[in-house]
């Protein structure tokens, strides 16, 4: 069977390029390399969607992101994904700061951002009781709002599944070879043809773009490192803190998360190895000095997990957009702002599509919703007793920290993209995401993990592949 | 619903609040236990040690449970398993749920906290390197071997010498893997003496004192981890640094009472224990909620937790039979060397048991309680140590004229 379009990486924009273009009548499929959707530089970034006043005016980055932080609310609504609006704040210290902020407010009043204004210390202390008294003025973006980058991303691609898109994870792609009509797009044990390509590989986009003769660009993972706190933090803002951007880059956040914790971070060092996700001291040491500097008081010691993500930076300074081949698309270097932006990149994939002689139309059956995944979690006590009394597993709480039934997790479990290991269950659920860390509760999501994909529980992994949580039976040694 | 008495956990603690409150006349009482089964975190801990003090001898921690779980049974004590309570009102209104009867409140008249701890997690160390799968904190690798029967690994390091790292060392061995090191962050170890003997020292595992963890390796699995020594200041000493490989990092770096619920309930909470301000009825900060077990300080011997608990279970049935007002109010404060009282406060005019612990290890020290600068109370001690809990009996008489006691620890 010939696929219309096979897009290479199941990422945010991945996600929404094949949830856009699930809508028409196509041949849709996505090819992961992981165990799992959302598993590159995804599911490890600030979870922000900004207002667009960063990005150099009349780049693709400065279009993309207006475009997509205004479409960002509809996409999450018709999604069932949280989103919320919190507002951002770029912080200025010294006259320096405040000149940069002005170029910034212009520069944002270029690129079409609404509201945009410069905010004196009095009432930036009444927005933010917490922040930092060196503070002396800030950019307020009232546009700028936060969202879950994996379960938007799980959404999408959930959406695109019910909508007739197919996902094949564990694909690795390690070449593409031109046929009649298209192209053959093969893994170390398999191969699927498609009439189009499309590259939304991330970090490994130019070894893709590569494999059809495209040397245009190179890809620098810059390493990020984030800190997350306790849900009992996530009250120290409000909005989205950013310090002002200088030429050291732009330096650590403090933001809300949708969920309710405090995401503090990201470093920013370019590095050689694809697969370093590695946290650092110095990392850490970074983070928590600028961060204090930002905002009084944030309680460190109540720091639930540390991470790093690795950003997808292109060699062109701009994200690249383009077909250098009839069937063939580059979606590449799709940095920050590309969370923001994916919804606007996925329409211009799909321009790109219509430019090359595909005719698109509409299925009559495309349903643009889906139901949101945490629905339990946000129905009233009647309503949630209603559902429970039509399955009793959503009386039985599983994760004590975040609250999650056997339920919902089950329910997860069965509902597309379909995890098959742990990691996949948390970033569904929420699931070992709270204080505890899985302490009490991952052998018991590892029993139903096991019994609903039908293998042993020794079977089970943290994320795909050789991460197994169980070497063996007790007693196996003598 | 309407309980005269909700106990909230059905561990140790709740067990036997709930037993000293049936023997005290109550009858209207319902235990909550979010697990299948009554016992809580006993019934994982299947080696012996469990008793000395309660029963005169060495009992596992499934045969202590069930010392307690059979005479809730012949009490005929109502308890509701698989229940999890989701909040609790300053008015004593908790909200559970279970797949039976769906989500439900019940007033009670009284309730007593019984809910225990949790381990602190390895997100909370900041410790450097990759995610991969392999690491565990302790007590989840011991219910998945002593409950499930599987082996989280065959070659280990533990960070942390916590006394559920020390009982995994040992119970690791004898299951075929290969303890390579329990790392201690401190010059000294957080565990009981006992327990470095006969879980360490009989099975020749190195403990390393004043070293760490400073980095994980291994992209899918954990391959090995970096530890270091670490200066006066708990920094790692870079030139110290060596390389162990391994499959499996056990984490046994604290426990945290879990008092999500107390804050929902808006209980005065110790910044020092983590759990609720209490008088020596264990009587929190919001009349008619008792607290006791490890959700109010974390014990060494769940001897003593049963101990406490029945204190909390007499005294909540002395509420609910005479709602008898607080009298005096003695404040107990501490010096830092001592880092924390339970109970923190007295209202009562009656002989009180004060449990405390220290921050370091000292020798040839008295404990000193004053009234102001009057020494009031003097016991001399050889040794204390972080991972022994220690108590002191403050007499009726010591309580006149008083409004606050000083608990110091000061140089013979």
């Amino acid at each position: 069977m010939m696929y219309d379009v096979v897009i290479i990486g199941a990422g945010v924009v991945g996600g929404m390029i094949a949830r856009t273009l699930s809508a028409y009548d196509l041949k849709i499929c996505i090819l992961e390399k992981e165990n799992d959707v959302a598993m590159g530089a995804t599911k490890a970034n600030s979870a922000i969607v900004h207002a667009g006043f960063d990005a150099k005016c009349g780049s693709l980055k400065a279009k993309l992101n207006v475009q997509g932080s205004e479409m960002m609310q509809q996409v999450t609504t018709e999604l069932g994904v949280k989103y919320k609006n919190n507002g951002s704040l770029v912080i200025g210290f010294n006259d320096d700061d405040r000149k940069t902020i002005e170029d910034l407010l212009e520069r944002g009043k270029q690129n079409g951002v609404k509201g945009l204004r410069i905010v004196e210390k009095d009432e930036l202390k009444e927005l933010e009781p917490n922040i930092a008294d060196a503070v002396v003025c800030a950019l307020y973006a009232p546009t700028g709002a936060i969202v879950c980058p994996y379960e938007l991303t799980v959404a999408a691609i959930g959406n695109a599944m019910d909508n007739g898109a197919d996902l094949k994870c564990n694909f690795a792609v390690v070449d593409i070879e031109k046929i009649e009509g298209g192209y053959k797009v093969v893994s170390e044990n398999a191969s699927v043809e498609t009439r189009f390509v499309i590259n939304a590989a991330g970090l490994y986009a130019d070894a893709i773009a590569a494999m059809v003769g495209d040397k245009s660009f190179t890809i620098t993972p810059r390493r990020g490192e984030y800190i997350l706190l306790d849900k009992e933090c996530g009250g120290m803002v409000s909005n989205t803190i950013f310090r002002t951007p200088s030429k050291m880059g732009k330096g650590i956040l403090v933001s809300p998360t949708v969920d309710g914790n405090l995401l503090t971070g990201p470093t920013s060092v370019n590095i050689e190895d694809k697969d370093n996700k590695d946290t650092t001291a110095e990392g850490f040491a970074h983070i928590i000095r600028e961060a204090n500097e930002n905002i009084k008081g944030i309680p460190f010691n109540k720091t639930i997990t540390s991470f790093c993500g690795l950003r997808a930076v292109g060699s062109e300074g701009d994200f690249i957009i383009n077909s250098p081949k009839q069937g063939y698309i580059n979606v590449a270097g799709i940095e920050s702002p590309g969370l923001t932006s994916s919804p606007a990149i996925a329409l211009m994939v799909k321009e790109l599509l219509e430019a090359q002689g595909v005719i698109l139309t509409l299925k009559d059956t495309y349903n643009p919703r889906r139901k949101p995944m945490h629905y339990f979690r946000e129905a009233s006590l009647a309503e949630k007793n209603e559902i429970i009394k039509k399955d009793k597993s959503f009386g039985r709480v599983i994760c004590r920290c975040e609250t999650v039934t056997e339920g919902e997790i089950l329910e997860a479990i069965r509902t597309n993209p379909k995890p098959s290991d742990l990691d996949g269950v948390k970033r569904r659920t929420r699931a070992q995401m709270g204080r505890c860390q899985g302490g009490f509760c991952s052998p018991y999501i590892m029993k139903l993990l096991a019994d609903e994909m039908n293998i042993t529980v020794d079977e089970v992994t943290k994320y795909g592949r050789e991460s197994k949580l169980i070497t063996g039976k007790t007693k196996e040694a003598f | 619903m309407k309980k005269e008495l909700v106990i909230i956990g059905g561990g140790p603690a709740g067990m036997s609040a709930a037993i000293a409150a049936y023997e005290s006349g109550v009858r209207d009482i319902l235990i909550l236990e979010r697990d299948d089964s009554l016992g809580g975190i006993l019934k994982q801990c299947i080696h012996n040690g469990f008793g000395l003090h309660r029963f005169g001898e060495e009992l596992t921690g499934p045969e202590y449970a069930w010392a307690y779980e059979k005479q809730v049974h012949e009490k005929g004590i109502p308890y509701k398993l698989n229940t999890m309570v989701l909040d609790i009102s300053s008015d004593k209104v908790i909200t559970a749920t279970n797949a039976e009867e769906g989500i439900f409140t019940i007033q009670a008249e009284a309730i007593i906290l019984a809910m225990g701890c949790r381990e602190r997690a390895k997100g909370a160390l900041n410790i450097a390197g990759s995610r991969p799968a392999g690491i565990f904190s302790a007590g989840t690798a011991q219910r998945l071997v002593n409950l499930e029967g599987y082996m989280p690994g065959k070659n280990v390091v533990i960070l942390g010498s916590g006394d559920i790292g020390l009982i995994m060392a040992r119970r690791m061995t004898m299951e075929g893997a290969k303890v390579k090191a329990v790392c201690e962050l401190m010059p000294y170890s957080g565990g009981l003496a006992r327990n470095i003997e006969q879980c360490l020292n009989d099975f020749d595992i190195p403990l390393k004192l004043s070293t760490t963890v400073t980095k994980i390796h291994g992209k899918e699995r954990v391959e090995g981890v970096s530890i270091a020594r670490v200066d006066e200041n708990r920094r790692p000493i870079q030139e110290t640094e060596e390389y162990i490989p391994c499959d499996t990092l056990l984490l046994s770096v604290g426990l945290i009472p879990e008092n999500e619920l107390s804050k929902s309930a808006e209980i005065e909470l110790d910044r020092v224990t983590n759990g609720a301000i209490v008088d020596q009825d264990r009587q929190t900060s919001v009349e008619g909620i008792f607290a006791c077990g490890n959700v109010l300080h974390v014990h060494d011997l769940v001897d003593y937790v049963s101990e406490e608990a029945a204190i909390a279970g007499k005294s909540a049935a002395d509420y609910i039979q005479n709602q008898a007002a607080e009298k005096i109010c003695v404040k107990l404060t501490v010096d830092g060397k001592i880092r924390y009282t339970v109970p923190q406060r007295i209202t009562k005019k009656q002989d009180a048991t004060v449990y405390f612990r220290v921050a370091d290890v000292f020798r040839n020290v008295k404990i000193n309680v004053y009234c102001g600068e009057k020494l009031v109370l003097s016991k001399k001690k050889a040794k204390v140590a972080p991972g022994e809990m220690e108590s002191i009996l403050l007499k009726k008489d010591m309580l006149d004229a008083c409004s606050e006691l000083s608990f110091r620890l000061e140089e013979e």
